[in-house]
Order: structure tokens, then sequence, then C-alpha cells
């Protein structure tokens, strides 16, 4: 991907973070008017945490998703796939029964206890090796039994509201979180970013093959087992703050790699980049929504990222013929 | 002549025995032996791939220290399956051998060099067997290695392509490289071969010049077959 095209992208979002924070635009003027300081805490700490953590949640979905479909050389893999997401997911709705909704830091830190078992777990069942095949059966059992769990524990609600409150923080929701919230999830993001982003040469060359990789140098065994450790910590701590968000890290690298010829690892950053325009562009489209419902925005990311995802299952499928 | 590639006690566990083993420069060396003998695994133990140990040195070099772009420079693998792992077009498949993004005439030459101009712009999962075999050894000749390794290159070829490959790994020889790969057909490997290494259960059982290395007792032996008048029999 071209630089110009970087700085097109790096602009589209800088824009998108900005309108995040002004929209929407009615309050905010009589707001400024009225009582300066209580705007100014409105902007920084609610608008603003909401706009950054959609950023940061859209990037490492993005990126994530390319590294795993690099790495499993399946454009169908996505986050999910390691379990974390689910992992996190029960761990976070086990917490939040333990020590009530009132207290979000439990709440993040029982997801990324619980997206850091599910990788042990998946570390563990797949052998040292670690072999694709191994890793994605693996992957795929550990998100059956945390959806099991995460069912259950939903089953088992203490109370009505336990039950409402868990099933509407696991539909996903960037809103009311604050600054330390935002830097519980962007912290572990960014740094998983920067490994995926470095992975890029080796996992473009692991397109020929594994073995012509490794012959090439590429420890591609040891880069195996720290991308998915990278995915999930980046990815479990992003859940545990903001819950499940589906199908931005199947769509984000799928476009991606338009503009990097088809190449596998060259396509993790503007991925990224495509992840955060589209959870920032779906967390505005949400305010839209009639004043006395709430869209959760990991349902409208499904809705529109499905029929996308049937599109590319035609399309693969098409391709296939002779 | 010059070294080019060493193999010091080179071996994998249960594979492959310890070997010592040494390839001049401007030479194509034949690797031979029954399915499952191990010209595999030691072109994977001369590759420096997980499982094998030993010390792989090129030009003086000891692989394992080499960054991955000084390593293309040094030496090219093609590993026996033609599976698609990622399809990609053929020619952006060949510039991943490069060792930088800055030469893309040298893709042209390659594929001028192999008759494959056709297929630089066709997806990789659309070719047939042999076209992506002629597409892999494309990528390993256009790294321009000091050494070169292929498993079985010319399994999927039809006699036309397999002459095609030798003579073109020839030039590559008499560019100063070493070449080594395995094959299956005997007469081939002595008529393209400078040496021939024959390989039974993990070990290297004769190794030197065509006719030194396959004398029929060997032949009979290791693939328990024969000659007789212009044809290969059970032995």
């Amino acid at each position: 991907m071209s630089r110009s095209l970087y700085i097109g992208f790096g602009l589209i979002v800088l824009l998108l973070v900005a309108a995040s924070i002004v929209i929407p635009l009615q309050s905010l003027p009589d707001l400024i008017e009225n009582d300066p300081g209580l705007a100014w805490i409105v902007i920084g700490e609610l608008r603003l945490p909401r706009a950054l953590l959609a950023l940061v949640y859209g990037a490492i979905l993005g990126a994530s998703g390319a590294a795993i479909q690099a790495l499993f050389a399946n454009p169908l893999a996505s986050p999910d796939i390691t379990g974390a997401t689910g992992g996190a997911a029960l761990g976070a709705v086990v917490m939040a029964y333990l020590i009530g909704f009132a207290s979000p830091f439990g709440i993040a830190i029982g997801g990324v206890a619980g997206a850091g078992i599910a990788l042990a777990l998946l570390l563990m069942l797949a052998g040292p090796r670690a072999e694709t095949a191994t890793l994605l059966l693996a992957g795929i059992a550990i998100s059956a039994i945390t959806g099991a769990g995460t069912a259950l524990a939903l089953a088992l609600a203490p109370s009505p509201f336990a039950f409402y409150d868990a099933y509407d923080w696991l539909m996903g929701s960037l809103v009311d979180r604050s600054l330390a919230q935002l830097a519980f999830a962007a912290l572990p993001a960014l740094a998983a970013l920067i490994y995926l982003a470095k992975c890029a040469p080796a996992l473009d060359r692991l397109a020929l093959g594994e073995d012509v990789a490794e012959a090439m140098g590429y420890n591609i065994g040891a880069m195996r087992r720290n991308i998915i450790a990278a995915t999930a910590i980046g990815v479990g701590a992003a859940v545990s703050v903001c819950g499940a968000v589906g199908f931005i890290g199947l769509v984000g690298p799928v476009l991606a790699r338009r503009l990097t010829g088809g190449h596998p690892g060259r396509a993790i950053l503007p991925s990224a980049l495509i992840g955060a325009i589209l959870l920032l562009s779906a967390d505005i489209a949400v305010r839209f929504a009639p004043p006395d419902r709430t869209l959760p925005i990991g349902v409208l990311t499904a809705i529109l990222g499905a029929p996308f995802f049937l599109s590319l299952v035609a399309r693969m499928r098409w391709s296939a013929r002779p | 002549m010059t070294v080019r590639l060493t193999a010091m006690a080179t071996e994998i566990p249960e594979r492959l025995a310890p070997s010592d083993l040494a390839f001049d420069a401007g030479s194509v060396t034949m690797l031979v032996g029954p399915n499952g003998a191990g010209k595999t695994s030691l072109l994977h133990a001369l590759a420096g791939l997980p499982g094998s140990s030993g010390k792989i040195m090129v030009d003086g070099h000891d692989t394992q220290t080499l960054s991955p772009v000084q390593r293309i420079r040094h030496l090219a693998f093609v590993g026996a399956s033609r599976d698609v792992r990622w399809p990609l077009l053929a020619r952006d498949f060949i510039a991943l051998g490069l060792p930088a993004q800055s030469q893309p005439d040298r893709i042209d030459e390659v594929l001028v060099s192999l008759e494959a101009e056709a297929l630089a712009d066709r997806r990789l999962d659309h070719l047939s067997t042999g076209e992506r075999s002629r597409v892999m050894i494309a990528r390993a000749l256009v790294s321009q290695s000091a050494a070169l390794l292929l498993d079985e290159p010319i399994a999927n070829l039809d006699p036309k392509w397999q002459l095609a490959i030798l003579t073109r790994l020839r030039a590559e020889a008499d560019k100063g490289a070493a070449v080594i790969l395995s094959i299956h057909d005997l007469d081939l490997a002595r008529q393209h071969g400078d040496r021939v290494i024959v390989i039974d259960n993990g070990r290297i059982v004769s190794d030197g010049s065509p006719l030194e290395a396959l004398p029929a007792s060997i032949i009979a032996e290791v693939f328990g077959v024969t000659r007789k008048s212009d044809r290969w029999v059970r032995a």
C-alpha cells in the first residue's frame, strides 16, 4: 500500500475520531455555552475515551484478523478462532456475577484472566509444535466450551438485573468507559499491534510454504505461538472492556488485501486502519438509533458483516470452480 | 574448486544419520534413493529446518547466524509440496524470493528463461501442478542464491520441462551455484549430475561421480532393480 493511501486512511481515522467526539452535535454547543467545565468533562471523560476505544478496538481486531488469516492460510479465520474472545467473555461474566457490574475493573481483569486461561489451554492442547490444524481444532473446542460456559452463567444469573447487565455487555458497547478503562484496553492492544506489524515480512513469506519460510530463517513455530498470544492478550483486553464485537476482524483483512496485491502479511497495518474506520463508523451509526432504543454495536457490526461474510464464501466457491 | 556449502554432523534423529558433506561451487549433485530413504530429510537438514541439527555453512557463513534477507542470498530451498498455501499471482509469489524488492526485472529474466511468461499474471491456485512446479523453481532462482536445494523439482513435469529445468539448473551451476536436488529417475541423475549421493535407510551408502556412485551392484541392492538392455527390471 502506498504512502499516500496510508496518509488518506490516517486522515479518515482522525476525521472519524473528531466526528465521534462531537456527535450528537445538538447538545454540545449549549453545554459549552452554559457550563464549559461540564462540557470538557463530557468531551474528555466520556466522548474521547469512547472514540479512542473504537479506534484501538477496531485496529487490534483488524490487525489480529489479518495476522490470524495469514497464519492459518485461511481468509475466513478471525481472532475469535483462538478462543480468546470467548474466554474473555466468560471470565468477564463470571467476575461480574461475583463482584457486580458496578466494578468495571474487576470485569476487565476477569476478562483478561479468561482470555489468558483460554490461551494457556490452547497452547497446551496444541503442543510444542503447535501445528495449524491442531491449533484450529483446539481453538474451536475452547470457543465451544467458553460459549457453553457463558450460556450456563446467563442461565444461572443471580437476578434478572444481573442477566440483563451481562447480556447487554455481551452485545458490545463503548458507552460510558473511563480513561482508565481505555488505558487498560489500549496498552495491551498497542503492544500486540506493534508485534503483529513486525511479523508482516515473515507472514508474507509464509505464503511460500512453511518449510520454505523456515529455510529462509524465519522461526515459524515461535512466531505462531507469539501471534496467538499477542492476539489473545490484545483482543482479550479490548473484549474485557467493551464486550464482544464481531466481523471487524474478518472484514478488515479482506478489504486490506485488495490494497496489498493479496499479500497477507503486509495487509496487517492497512487492516488495522480499516478496522478502526469500520468500528468508529459503526459507533457513530448506533447513535442514530431511535431515542428510546439502544442499538448494541456488536449487533450492528454483525448485521452488516454477516452478508459480507456470505458474499465472501460465495465468491470463494465461485473462484474455486475450474 | 571453491566449496560453497558444507554440512557438519548434520542429522535428524531417527530419520537421517549424522553426515559431513561438502558441495562445490558450479556443481550439480543428485540425491537418489528409494521412497522413504531420507532424501527429503537430507535436504531439510541442509536447509537447516527445525528438527535437524549440525552446522550448515554457505561461503563460510553459518546459516543459523544470518538474517532472513542474508540467508535468501546464500540459500534457496524448494520443498516437495506443490500445494498452494495462499492464492497469490505467480509474479507476486516469485517476488517473495527476492532478497530485496528492488530488482523486479529479475523476475522477468527468470520467467523468460523458464518459458513461463504466460504464467506470470495467473493465480497460483489456477495453475496445474506442473505449472506450479515451474513457478516454485522460478521463486528459488530469482534469489540468485549461492546454494540451491530442490526436493524433486521435476517430479510433476513432462519430459520436455524436465529437460528444460535440468538445463536451467545446470546454467545456474555454471554461474557458480552449488545445486543439490533429489530425483527418482536414475538415468537423468547420471546424465545431468556431476555427483550422485545414494541414500538408503537414512544413511549415505554411496557418494561420487555418477559412474562411481551408481554401479549396478548398488542399484540392485538399494533400489531392487537391474538394467536389462534398455529397460529396468526387478532384481
